[in-house]
Order: C-alpha cells, then sequence, then structure tokens
C-alpha cells in the first residue's frame, strides 16, 4: 500500500530594515564582530527594548500580501532558554497572539496550481551566533545579528511532497522580495526553513512528524525531505515507529541527523514581555499599507496573460521576481507595444546571456531602454531577428545602442523591393535544381533557396520579404 | 546645614554663601565618619563627586544654576551611571563599571546634581531589610540593632543620618516606602510610566518605579521635578505634558489657612486596621488621621476587599519577572564567571549559583516554577487576574475619597536578623504597600510618630493615577504643622 507524505514548513525571513526590532543597531550583513551589537543587544543591565515599527509595517504588508488577518493588537512574549548567543536569556517573540493570522498562498506546481494554507506569521527577534573555531577550544560569540527582525511565517501541514514543498518556498521566497521586505539572500541567511516531515497511510490520521530545521537552500530543502520521507517510511515498514524529534540536515552526507528529541524539548516559560506593551495596529495603518502595496505577483501573472495574451510559461517568468517584470513592464512602456516581442527576448536572449555570466536580472549590462531600441530596429524591419541577436551581443559587449552598432556596422535590412528581385533572380538562375525539386513537391528545397538567398544579402535581407518574392517568382 | 532643605540649600548655592564643593566635601566627611557604622554607601568616589561639584559651581557662577545644582545626591546601586561601579548589591556585578547613565541619572546630571555615591540595597531590589546585600547589612540609625527597611536601605539611611540632603531609590513592591518608614524620612514611588526605567536595574519590569527619598515633601517635589519625563528608550514610559510637581503645594484648597486641607476626602481602608498591625504604628497612624481633620480633611470608610490577595499575587508575578530578567546574569558578557567549570550547563549553573545570595535564588526558583509549563494558569494568569481585581479596587475607592491613607508597614524596624529565617513573614511587610506596584498608584510614606523602641512610624498615602502634586500637597500641609519629618536619629549627630 502506498505512502502518503505530510509537509508543512516554517520559514523565517529577515526583514529588511535598516535598524533592528528592539534597538537601533545596524542589520548589515558581514561587518566585522560584534560592532554591530549596541547596549540593548548585549543586554547590558538596565538595557529596555523599544519596537521597530518598520519590521511591524513589514509584517502587515506580508499578512495583506497572502490575504491574512491582521491582529489589530498582538503581544510579544519571552521565550526564556539559556544559550551564549542569546544575550538576555531569553527571545522576545511573539506566541499566543501573533500580528498576522491565516491566508494562504497558491503557486504552480506541475500543470497545476497548488494552495497552501498560511496558519500565522509573528514578529520576533533573531539570537547572534556561535562561532566555535578559531577559539582554542573556547567559543566565540558574535551579535551583530542578535535582534535582526524576523517574520516566521508558519504554514498548515498542506504540502504533499518536496516538489510541493520547493514550489511553497520558491513562491514565499518570490514574494517577500516582490513585497520588498526581505532580501531573500539564502547564503547570508536572510531566509531560512523548516520543514516538519510525517508519512501516513492514506485516509489514516496524521503521522508523528520531525522537524528539519534551519535549511537555507532549495536544494538542501528538496534534498531533506526526499530523505527524510524514505528514513520514516523504511522506519515504519520494518516494524518500528517514528520519534518525534527536531532534526538536523547533513548535505554532505545528503542524510538528516537526530538534533534533539521531544523529551529534551525546553520549557521555554513563555509570558507576555512587561517591557513593552502589547502592539496595537490601527485600521488607518492597515489601509494606509494596503493602498501602497504593490500589483502582487499573482495578479500580474493573470493580467500578462489576458492582456498581453502570454503563454503561461512567459507570464510566469516574467512575474518570478519583482526586477524582472519591472524589467518587462519598462521596455513595453519604451516600445510602446511588442508584447509578445519584450517577452520573448527577455526569456530568451536577455535570460541566457544573464545565466552565461551568472548576472541578476538588475545587474545587466543592456537595460531595458537599449533593449528597446534594438527592438524597435526589429519592429522598423531595419534588421532581422537574427541579426538582432549579433546586435545584442554587441550592445552585451558594450559597443554601444542598437541604432549606432546597426549603421557602423552596416546591417542595415535590405528591404528594398526592387533590389531583392534582382538578387533573388540571380539565385534563382545560379540553382536550377532546387528550383526543379521545388517545382517538384520538395518543400525543403524552399529553404535553401531561402538560405541561397540571405547569404547573397549576407544576411541582412528581409526575411519576410524574400519569402512572398520567392513564393511569387516560383509559382510564376 | 545638613538639616537644610533642598529649597534652603538651593539657596545658599544661589547666594553664593556655599558652594557645591563644600557642600559635597562636607557630605563626604560625614559619609566618612558615619558609614562605617551604618553601611549605606557601597562605593565612594570622592574625585568624581568633587568634579561634578566644581563644575556645578561653575554652573551657578555663570547663572545657570536649576533648584538642583550643585546638591550632592545618593543614588541607589541599581541606578547605572557612567564610569560608577554599578552592583545592584550583588555578588554578581561587583565589578561592574556601566558605561552609560540611566536616564533618571542623566536628567540629575543635566540638573547639575552632584552624584555624592552610590548606596547598599538588597540584592537586586529582592528584600524589605536591606539584609541581602552582598555588602553586608545596613544598619538604621535609630537603633544599630535593627535594619532600616528595603530594598533602598542604603538611601533612606543617607538621607536619616543626614549624610545626604536627599536621595533615589526603586520602588517594586514598596522599596522606597517602607525603608522610608522604618528611617523616619519621606520616600515617594510615582504613577507607574512617570519616571523611565531605563538604566534601572530591571527587578520586575512591570512594578519596577524609580522615586525620590528626602527629608520633606517639598524636597520629594523637587526631585520628582527633576526625575519624571518622558523617555522613548522606555516603551513602558508616558508620554505627558510636562508637569511642576511643586505647583500645589502652598496651595490651600480653601481659602480658610486654618483648615487648608478644607474638602479633601481621606479613605481609610479597614482592612489596613486589621489583624497584624502593631498598636504602636496603629496608634500613631490614628494620630495623624486625626492631625489631618484638624485641617479640614474628612476621614471616609472605603473597602479594599482584594487587599490581602496583593502579598501572594505578587509574590507570583514579581518573582516570575525577575526570573527572566535575571537571565542575562549569566556570565557570558560581563559580570561574575565561575573560575572553574567543566562545560557550558557547568558555566551557567555555578557561575549563577556563586554570584547571586540566596534571596535571590529562592525568587528565580519561584518565578521559574509559576512560569513553567502546567502552573502557569493556576499561578502567573491567576495572579494576573488577581492584580486587576485590586486595581479595580482603588479604582471603586477612589470614586469616594481623595487619597487613602493607612500605616507603610505594620510595625517599626525589627531587628537584624530576626525575620531572616521566615521569608513569609518578611514577606508580609509589605502588606500595605505592594498593592499600589499591582495597580500601577502613586503613593508615599511620610513620618508620623514613633513606636516600639522610639522608632518612627511611617504614614502610607496612596493617591489615583498622576495624583502626584496633590499627595505632595496634602503631605507638604501636614509636615507644615507637625515636625515629625525634623526629628532626626540621636546617634549620629
Amino acid at each position: 500500500m502506498a505512502w502518503e507524505t505530510v509537509i508543512g514548513i516554517e520559514t523565517h525571513a529577515q526583514l529588511s530594515t535598516v535598524s533592528k526590532i528592539f534597538s537601533g543597531a545596524a542589520t548589515q550583513f558581514g561587518a566585522p564582530p560584534n560592532v554591530q551589537a549596541c547596549a540593548v543587544d548585549i543586554a547590558l543591565p538596565g538595557v529596555l527594548p523599544v519596537l521597530n515599527r518598520g519590521a511591524v509595517e513589514r509584517a502587515i504588508r506580508f499578512g495583506l500580501a497572502v490575504g491574512s488577518n491582521i491582529n489589530r493588537r498582538s503581544v510579544f512574549a519571552r521565550k526564556n532558554y539559556f544559550y551564549p548567543d542569546l544575550p538576555k536569556g531569553y527571545q522576545i517573540s511573539q506566541y499566543e497572539l501573533p500580528v498576522v493570522l491565516g491566508g494562504s498562498l497558491s503557486m504552480p506546481v506541475g500543470d497545476g496550481e497548488k494552495t497552501v494554507r498560511l496558519t500565522r506569521a509573528h514578529l520576533e527577534e533573531d539570537a547572534g551566533k556561535s562561532l566555535h573555531e578559531d577559539f582554542h577550544g573556547m567559543s566565540g560569540i558574535d551579535l551583530n545579528r542578535a535582534g535582526t527582525p524576523l517574520l516566521e511565517i508558519v504554514t498548515e501541514p498542506d504540502m504533499g511532497s518536496a516538489e510541493e514543498a520547493v514550489a511553497y518556498a520558491k513562491a514565499l521566497h518570490a514574494l517577500v522580495r516582490w513585497i520588498g521586505i526581505c532580501d531573500g539572500n539564502m547564503q547570508e541567511g536572510s531566509f531560512r526553513c523548516d520543514a516538519n516531515v510525517s508519512v501516513r497511510r492514506p485516509g489514516a490520521p496524521l503521522g508523528t512528524r520531525c522537524e528539519i530545521k534551519n535549511l537555507n537552500s532549495f536544494r538542501f530543502l528538496e534534498e531533506a525531505i526526499n530523505y527524510e520521507v524514505r528514513r520514516q517510511i523504511e522506519l515504519l515498514e520494518d516494524g518500528g515507529t517514528v520519534v518525534q524529534e527536531t532534526r538536523l540536515y547533513d548535505p554532505d552526507r545528503k542524510q538528516t541527523r537526530s538534533m534533539r528529541s521531544k523529551e529534551d524539548a525546553h520549557d521555554y516559560r513563555y509570558f507576555p514581555d512587561p517591557d513593552l506593551l502589547p502592539l496595537v495596529i490601527s485600521a488607518e495603518t492597515i489601509e494606509q499599507i494596503r493602498s501602497e502595496l504593490p500589483e502582487l505577483p499573482q495578479a500580474k501573472r493573470a493580467r500578462y496573460m489576458r492582456e498581453f495574451e502570454l503563454s503561461a510559461y512567459d507570464a510566469g517568468v516574467l512575474t518570478s521576481a519583482r526586477e524582472v517584470a519591472d524589467f518587462y513592464e519598462d521596455l513595453i512602456a519604451a516600445l510602446g507595444g511588442g508584447y509578445k516581442l519584450a517577452a520573448s527576448w527577455i526569456t530568451g536572449e536577455l535570460f541566457g546571456a544573464l545565466k552565461r555570466a551568472g548576472l541578476e536580472i538588475s545587474q545587466s549590462p543592456v537595460g531595458s531602454r537599449q533593449l528597446a531600441g534594438l527592438l524597435q530596429q526589429i519592429q522598423k524591419q531595419v534588421i532581422s531577428g537574427k541579426t538582432a541577436k549579433d546586435v545584442f551581443d554587441a550592445m552585451w559587449n558594450g559597443e554601444g545602442e542598437a541604432a549606432a552598432i546597426i549603421a557602423a556596422k552596416g546591417l542595415t535590412q535590405i528591404s528594398d523591393a526592387g533590389a531583392l528581385e534582382q538578387i533573388i533572380d540571380g539565385v534563382l538562375a545560379a540553382n536550377p535544381k532546387s528550383v526543379e525539386e521545388y517545382r517538384a513537391g520538395k518543400e525543403k528545397a524552399f529553404n535553401a533557396l531561402v538560405g541561397q538567398a540571405m547569404k547573397a544579402t549576407r544576411g541582412k535581407g528581409n526575411p519576410a520579404q524574400i519569402n512572398e518574392i520567392l513564393k511569387k517568382k516560383l509559382a510564376g | 546645614m545638613l538639616n537644610s532643605t533642598l529649597k534652603q540649600l538651593s539657596v545658599l548655592l544661589a547666594q553664593k554663601k556655599l558652594s557645591s564643593v563644600e557642600l559635597t566635601q562636607s557630605c563626604l566627611d560625614r559619609v566618612a565618619r558615619l558609614d562605617p557604622g551604618l553601611n549605606a554607601f557601597v562605593t565612594i568616589d570622592a574625585e568624581r563627586s568633587l568634579a561634578q561639584a566644581r563644575a556645578a559651581d561653575a554652573s551657578i557662577a555663570s547663572g545657570k544654576a536649576q533648584p538642583l545644582t550643585g546638591i550632592p545626591l545618593a543614588h541607589k546601586d541599581i541606578f547605572c551611571a557612567a564610569g560608577w561601579r554599578t552592583t545592584c548589591g550583588s555578588k554578581m556585578l561587583a565589578n561592574f563599571v556601566s558605561p552609560y547613565d540611566a536616564h533618571v541619572v542623566e536628567q540629575l546630571n543635566a540638573a547639575g546634581a552632584v552624584i555624592l555615591g552610590k548606596t547598599n540595597m538588597d540584592e537586586f531590589a529582592m528584600g524589605s531589610s536591606s539584609e541581602t546585600c552582598f555588602w553586608g547589612p545596613v544598619k538604621n540609625p535609630w537603633d544599630r540593632g535593627r535594619v532600616p527597611g528595603g530594598s533602598s536601605g542604603g538611601s533612606a539611611v543617607a538621607v536619616a543620618a543626614r549624610m545626604a540632603p536627599a536621595a533615589i531609590g526603586t520602588d517594586t513592591g514598596g522599596s522606597i516606602r517602607q525603608p522610608a518608614a522604618f528611617s523616619g524620612i519621606c520616600g515617594l514611588k510615582p504613577t507607574y510610566g512617570v519616571v523611565s526605567r531605563y538604566g534601572m536595574i530591571a527587578f520586575a519590569s512591570s512594578l519596577d518605579q524609580g522615586g525620590p527619598m528626602a527629608k520633606s515633601a517639598e524636597d520629594l517635589a523637587l526631585m520628582l521635578n527633576v526625575m519624571a519625563g518622558f523617555d522613548a528608550r522606555d516603551s513602558t514610559s508616558l508620554a505627558r505634558p510636562t508637569e511642576d510637581y511643586t505647583r500645589m503645594l502652598d496651595a490651600p484648597t480653601e481659602a480658610d489657612r486654618a483648615k487648608p486641607l478644607a474638602g479633601l476626602r481621606i479613605g481609610v481602608p479597614k482592612e489596613y486596621f486589621g489583624d497584624g498591625l502593631g498598636s504602636d504604628v496603629a496608634a500613631a497612624v490614628e494620630a495623624a488621621l486625626v492631625q489631618f481633620e484638624k485641617l479640614g480633611a474628612k476621614r471616609v470608610a472605603v473597602n479594599l476587599p482584594n487587599s490581602g490577595l496583593s502579598v501572594p499575587a505578587y509574590y507570583v508575578i514579581a518573582p516570575a519577572e525577575a526570573s527572566s530578567n535575571l537571565s542575562r546574569f549569566d556570565g557570558v558578557r560581563y559580570g561574575y564567571r565561575a573560575a572553574e567549570y567543566s562545560d557550558l550547563a557547568d558555566m551557567y549553573a555555578k557561575s549563577r549559583a556563586q554570584g547571586f545570595g540566596a534571596e535571590v535564588k529562592r525568587r528565580i526558583l519561584i518565578g521559574t516554577y509559576v512560569l513553567s509549563h502546567g502552573y502557569y494558569d493556576a499561578y502567573y494568569l491567576k495572579a494576573q487576574k488577581i492584580r486587576r481585581l485590586i486595581a479595580q479596587d482603588f479604582v471603586e475607592a477612589f470614586k469616594r475619597c481623595d487619597l487613602i491613607m493607612g500605616p507603610t508597614a505594620p510595625s517599626v524596624a525589627f531587628g537584624l536578623g530576626s525575620m531572616s529565617a521566615d521569608p513569609v513573614q518578611m514577606y508580609l511587610n509589605d502588606i500595605y504597600t505592594t498593592a499600589a506596584n499591582l495597580a500601577g498608584l502613586p503613593a508615599m510614606s511620610i513620618p508620623c510618630g514613633f513606636g516600639e523602641g522610639s522608632m518612627p512610624v511611617g504614614l502610607h498615602l496612596a493617591g489615583n493615577y498622576f495624583a502626584e502634586a496633590r499627595m505632595l500637597q496634602v503631605a507638604h500641609q501636614y509636615q507644615l504643622a507637625t515636625d515629625w519629618h525634623l526629628r532626626q536619629p540621636a546617634g549620629v549627630a
């Protein structure tokens, strides 16, 4: 009998505020240890937390983007435990009353669409980092990260495979970047996932789950879930039982291993933080943030398909990130149309070149306005699409704007019917065998003649016109 | 000079009949002479104090004096002061030198006041007798065999023995008012949120409030003018218009000067005069109430039906918050760390076992217990509900009266060591004071006579939210008519 996999995901998204959630220290990544830790972050005696409104606004923005209820009153609680990189001996988090409740996120999976329900999202502070190397058997503590604002986003157990889990994580990743609340940098730990995985027989109650912590790449998420599912199924099929526990994924060995069992779980002694008043959010604040929310990827994708008649695939790619959609919209604005041409150039030539160079779209040497200059030359039939690819390469290499490159290299397309007829007459005369084959019904011979004609124009002939003239002459 | 009020000293300084350096030096001399027998001060740094005094003299000379400019004040060792060792009465912080100023310290410094020194206190403000101090117990100047009350015992004794003209303290369950009562001085705990807690080492965040300790209500008002005020660094600090707490002192409610408190309704809760109250204290308080009637006030019987629950609720909530607040003292970044340990858990265990005293450990254990899974609802949550009921009692009572009066403590100061073996008996000392903290109300204690062993008795006044100015007026009018607050211990002349 088959097994069914059940997955829920908790994601820690680092909010993109300039300063920390309860202090004025900077949140920038990569500073020398402890230079971004102020008196509040190192928990000197007598210091107190003050909530960063920017973190709250970002949480609300997220809640509105996923259709959640924004709790008008939420409460910060203390989660008490001792660890050297937790300076106060407690983490300030939201427990019983989080700022965001409910909501959902939909994303394409395979040929269909998957909707994952969200349980909640709450604000909390990050801990510092313990460094166990280079200190001669002692540990170093870097508190730069302590107090960095996090939004913990928790799903219902709605995913049934690693594929769905990864699709959800990618969609969430795209969304938090899209609405500008998180930079999404997974190497730097700005976006980390914990996966709760269990298996069961179809129709049976939920199985015992294991939580795999701190997965900071989509590949690790996928590998860890697949390993864990196999492990649990093998265990159950051998007559064993799954023990509820927290596990870590070891990417080198491609295995999960136990970190701590439920029995070792801390009693965190949560209680409302008396240093912070309940977080009260006014209806006006919520409406203000709603009015500033950008068009969301799902809505944009549907609109691209509806208004611009793009394929689901192209619309999906163009709305995969805010920067891509912005590039596309700048491009079609400059072109005054050309929706499909613009889409195919971005998803084709531009993405190919970016991928080869290992660049993000924001780093592209060919900007949207320059690309518009090139595509205009195609629209005006100054050059063919094929020539345009050469011009694009020249632009990529910094040789200038499209028009200048075309002029300098003499790439202007020949669209003069008289000139083309003359050239084609020559081609027909020189290739009697192809002409004969075509007339005998060999369609392939036509393409050979087109090729010869293009060659005779040194690639500059207008392909549509050449086709037309050839057909006319061969028919005649 | 040492019996002078802040106002009198301020005039002497302004008229240049006295310099801040002279005043500070004479206080330092008195500390050097008397404190070895009283143990009120933990840290004296004469050079630092005199430097501040010289700066104060310079600002007086340039005509920039404010009411507290040049006046030396004793600071409870719970307030962080930049460059000063700030120990909170604990071995845990025995070598901690604060790199920053508490908001209150900033305000006092900006007003030109001088830090005379840091005063001894119950460890982390946990105690009612100033006996749990790592630096040894503080002695009561009225009788050195007795405690001065706590936790702000050092500050109370500094004022009572006239080593400092005034002092600052903190009050979580009575820690300003009870030592003020035991030491024969005045102390005020403001409405929660009036004085910023930033830089005040936290005991129980929802209850802690800093306040002044001085010889008279008028002096308290001058101090509170500087200590109060909004501070964005404390999320529980209240943004209110600046208030002059001296404004009502000399303004009788009615024109009749003989009856300056005419119209004042004094609520007297019967619950405060039941079992456990010493007859000597009851007699002194009754005499004070009679005096208030002479001044024109009326007595109104009020009920505070849940007042008996305030000590149990307090001793759940305060330790719960403390158990978490004191987690930062882990030996990792600053403070005491055990010399030898085998691993991380052992380092925590040994550092905290060796760095904290018995009473602090007792309260951390109580607090940890009441917040634990399975006990939270029965203890912490229930205590919070009782807290609301207690606050509601006061709302009802203040519909019928303007102030509530009663004893500050059930007895006069008790003997050193006499209660140490019985923590519950010790906790019952806070029976009249904790309710104001639980409800967030302003409350004060002023001397109102003497009881057993010729020890001072304190009268407790509790007001409605933000009634400080009115309370100070009432106390001031009482002090214009009586001289209990001017009495000083004989042994320290």
